[in-house]
């Protein structure tokens, strides 16, 4: 068999990438349709929702027309990808904001939640991975199984009030609900809209440590589902790796123990790891939904539920589909890096 | 007596040679709750557990006099006391015998679920198995699509969509929850399919849903089992998410995601109210959390 | 040189103690070793391996090792610290493995995991490591050292992949080299091309070699001396030459099994064990 040239592997990599985007466009219309669905057949009645109850029939008719939802179903549902591609994603009850400048004014407040806690995970997980995998059987191995177990187990948003009760009210090490004390509110101008980037831009130290102070706790709790998840993989993934031969050739040459662990196994985990944080983050999204509410954290999340409250069937769908696409994306995207860069690879 | 050897139930429990398929059959459920059994994760989940179903069974008995429903203003948000052990709520109702009732709010979702999914995806998986070509790929395609996405998020847009109630709650979260029975049904079929029995089957005459379900199906059932332990902690997590965030059971129903929610106000004073509940929805999901780990060790220690 | 001998073992024992039972995979091995070529046969599990890792300080726990006398050109090996077994590891012992499919750091380019071994017990500039690698490169024969010198191990057929671990483990020029199993994985043709490579760095260093293969022919055609494990016993100890005057009958079947091909026969003969061998 001849070996396989680099021109055999960039065909295969093209070919996977254009089966990937298929897959991924597939998904995000089964999304798209899924709230089409929900959205058309099972909220209020969308022609009630503009004309309102007391309506005479020929208003009612007039304007069911004007919402085209006389033609098929096929043809509304393609109205609505138009639309949402187009960025109308309806206005919002609540605000009365277009529904999608609403989703791009809160965004940042989730995104700098998930990432805080994703890089607690990271620099916390995997050293703790990797040390629980080295040393098996050992009390940080154990340690970690059981931290893992209770991540599994927890409500999020129970550990979360939890959290609130005893270190911002009892214990006082941490800012309360909200992002900022009250008075600091709009007084930073918002670059990127994530506050602690924005304060330290601007050279606020008070309100950066207001803003960490407050973000520290719900960044934690949400960490905490991040490190017990990243912990497991690394350390399953490093349990692996040392019983592979090369680990123990290392030691042969000379290395030390924690040397073989660190020079030799370590890159040879850190593809998986990387899909495996890319995966973390996308559950982290849907975590933060609870935790923002928990925390009056103004995100996507929160936002999400309090149009929930206010039965408006526009945002809630919009911020359905922002949340899933970023998880369905992020989720594939993960998913197709590790089978790209399998270790089969090495062997072909 | 004659001169056959009599042997003991152990003896002819694992007796290597059965002599009929009842004694092989009793033998293997002997041999698989000896290995449950032998592992102390899956017994403590085991416990938990039972303690669920008997705390939901016996709720009348173990919460006495106390109603969870009937209110008392004088006495709310009323700390831990002999009269109420776990306090009252914010409308003066025992937290003790709510938390007892709501055992039987968890286990009915949990029951539900179950009964929904398990269904739907062993059809799905072993239909796309068995069938194969383009059955397989567009079941295949639909199951990819349910699976990718966010459960809590899907639940929630069902929920709001449908209104709050149990039976909503549930088929929300039944939408999101089918997608991995299916694949991990088609995977067994695949396995199964190809092995001579099956073939003999066929040449006797048996028509497909005949062989998919009398033949096929119960052999996906151990992993179908215990898959779905390991995804029951992660469906109560939801249903409390959906209770918390107040969909799912309505009041007056003590349900332990509402209640924690009703607690969310006076967490700084009162943190009995939302805090009970909360252990209480720890208590059950790490019990199915070890029962599937202990079972997975027993049944399938290769899957991660 | 000295007249020590390189490796002294007398009664080593490496044990397992798993769960409620205790496997014992070498037992009361007692060898000399001095600037010569030993040969260790046996079938699988006979515990020829563990007896090198032991020699190496590289059994995993639960696996417990003891001796009366463990000694490399002096030095006690018992009860050695960890820094003390990281000196002389790499340095003045070292092990060429089966499969460089395997024992080969997929990630890491084999120029870098060649110079390595020098880096890790001496101090030199990265362009020196690397002079002495491509150096390493140029003894196991490899045509085009500056090219290898940037693959990675999935690049190379077996033959090359094994040179290359000879190389890594050769750098350093260490008294003492064990080989296990060195040619086991490859093609027969690419076999004998490799024994010549390590004959010739072996005899022009003046190295001991501990020669570790189930298969008899090659060993006694390449060591001065043979050891039969069975059940992690020695059973027989003589000179390669000697051979056919050996001993013990499980020596005896295994001679008579192998296939010759100015004798064909209508059946191979096989082993047929004796439960005492193993006692």
């Amino acid at each position: 068999m001849r070996e396989r040239t680099y021109g055999d592997r960039g065909l295969t990599l093209l070919w996977r990438l254009l089966s990937f985007m298929g897959s991924l466009l597939l998904t995000f219309t089964g999304l798209t349709a899924i709230t089409f669905v929900i959205g058309r057949f099972m909220a209020v009645d969308p022609v009630l929702a503009v004309v309102g109850d007391h309506a005479t029939l020929e208003v009612y008719e007039k304007n069911r027309i004007a919402l085209g939802l006389d033609r098929p179903i096929i043809e509304q549902y393609f109205l609505y990808l138009k639309k949402l591609l187009a960025g109308d994603f309806g206005q919002s009850i609540m605000t009365s904001h277009p529904v999608l400048s609403d989703l791009l004014h809160f965004f940042p407040a989730t995104f700098e939640l998930a990432t805080i806690a994703t890089l607690l995970g990271v620099f916390i997980g995997v050293p703790v991975g990797v040390a629980a995998g080295a040393r098996k059987g050992g009390w940080l191995d154990h340690f970690v199984r059981i931290i893992g177990l209770f991540g599994y187990s927890m409500p999020v948003f129970w550990l979360g009030l939890v959290g609130l009760f005893l270190f911002y009210g009892k214990l006082g090490w941490v800012g309360g609900p909200g992002r900022l004390d009250i008075g600091y509110d709009d007084i930073v101008t918002s670059y990127t809209g994530i506050i602690l980037v924005d304060s330290l831009i601007a050279g606020e130290w008070d309100i950066f440590r207001n803003a960490l102070s407050h973000i520290i706790l719900p960044a934690g709790i949400l960490g905490y589902y991040s490190i017990a998840y990243i912990a497991r993989m690394t350390r399953s993934f490093m349990i692996e790796q040392l019983s592979q031969e090369y680990v123990t050739a290392a030691r042969i040459k000379g290395r030390s123990f924690w040397g073989a662990v660190w020079v030799h196994a370590f890159p040879n985990i850190m593809v998986p790891l990387i899909t495996v944080v890319g995966l973390s983050y996308a559950s982290l999204l849907e975590g933060a939904v609870l935790t923002e509410t928990v925390f009056s954290w103004p995100g996507l999340g929160l936002y999400i539920t309090k149009s929930l409250f206010n039965a408006d069937m526009n945002a809630v769908l919009g911020g359905t589909i922002v949340v899933g696409a970023v998880f369905i994306g992020v989720n594939m995207l993960c998913d197709f890096l590790y089978h790209v860069f399998d270790p089969r690879l090495r062997n072909a | 007596m004659s001169n056959t050897e009599i042997l003991t139930w152990r003896e002819w429990l694992t007796d290597d040679a059965p002599a009929s398929r009842r004694q092989a059959v009793t033998g293997n459920i002997y041999r698989s709750v000896r290995a449950v059994c032998s592992n102390s994760a899956a017994v403590s989940g085991l416990v938990m557990i039972a303690m669920l179903i008997l705390v939901a069974a016996f709720a009348r008995q173990i919460s006495g006099d106390a109603s969870p429903i009937a209110q008392d203003l004088a006495t709310r948000l009323g700390a831990p006391n002999a009269q109420h052990w776990f306090g009252t709520d914010e409308l003066g109702r025992d937290i003790f015998a709510r938390t007892v009732y709501g055992a039987r709010v968890t286990l009915s979702i949990v029951l539900l679920v179950s009964v929904v999914v398990a269904p739907i995806g062993l059809a799905v998986g072993t239909t796309a198995g068995y069938l194969g070509s383009w059955v397989d790929s567009i079941l295949m395609r639909i199951t990819d699509v349910f699976l990718a996405f966010p459960k809590l998020v899907l639940a929630l847009a069902f929920a709001a969509a449908l209104g709050p109630g149990i039976e909503n709650a549930v088929i929300a979260i039944s939408l999101t929850a089918w997608p991995p029975y299916a694949r991990m049904a088609r995977a067994e079929t695949i396995a199964i399919a190809r092995s001579d029995f099956i073939s003999a089957v066929v040449l006797q005459g048996a028509s497909t849903p005949r062989i998919l379900f009398r033949h096929i199906v119960p052999l996906c059932l151990s992993s179908l089992i215990v898959r779905l332990t390991l995804d029951m902690a992660g469906i109560i997590l939801t249903a409390a998410g959906l209770g918390f965030l107040g969909l799912g059971a309505q009041p007056p129903t003590p349900e332990w995601g509402s209640m924690v929610s009703s607690g969310r106000d006076v967490i700084l004073d009162q943190w009995w109210v939302a805090t009970i509940p909360g252990i209480a929805i720890f208590i059950v999901s790490l019990g199915f959390n070890l029962l599937g780990d202990g079972l997975r060790d027993v049944f399938d220690p290769k899957s991660t | 040189m000295s007249t020590d001998p390189l490796l002294e073992v007398e009664d080593l024992n490496v044990s397992f103690f798993g769960q409620g039972e205790t496997t014992l995979a070498v037992r009361n091995v007692s060898f000399t070793l001095g600037r010569e070529r030993l040969g260790i046969v046996g079938e699988s599990g006979s515990g020829k391996s563990t007896t090198a890792r032991a020699l190496l300080g590289l059994i995993p726990s639960p696996g417990v090792v003891t001796a009366k006398t463990l000694r490399f050109a002096g030095q006690n090996l018992l009860g050695l610290r960890d820094q003390d077994w990281q000196a002389l590891r790499g340095q003045r012992i070292s092990m060429v493995m089966q499969d460089p499919k395997y024992s080969l750091n997929p990630v890491i380019k084999v120029g870098h995991q060649i110079q390595e071994t020098y880096l890790l017990h001496h101090q030199a500039s990265a362009d020196d490591a690397r002079r002495r690698a491509l150096a390493m490169l140029e003894a196991v024969k490899i045509r085009d050292p500056d090219l290898v010198f940037h693959l990675f191990p999935h690049q190379l057929s077996g033959g090359m992949g094994q040179r290359v671990m000879i190389a890594m483990m050769l750098i350093t020029e260490p008294d003492l080299l064990i080989a296990d199993e060195p040619t086991s994985a490859l093609d027969v043709t690419v076999q004998n091309e490799v024994l010549r490579i390590l004959d010739d760095l072996v005899t022009d260093r003046g190295m001991g070699l501990i020669f570790i293969s189930h298969n008899l022919p090659i060993v006694s055609s390449f060591c001065d001396r043979v050891l039969v494990m069975y059940g992690g016993k020695i059973v027989e100890e003589c000179r390669a030459d000697a051979l056919h005057k050996a001993k013990h009958p499980y020596t005896q079947a295994l001679l008579r099994a192998v296939p010759r091909i100015d004798h064909p026969v209508r059946e191979l003969s096989v082993v047929s064990r004796n439960p005492e061998w193993l006692s």
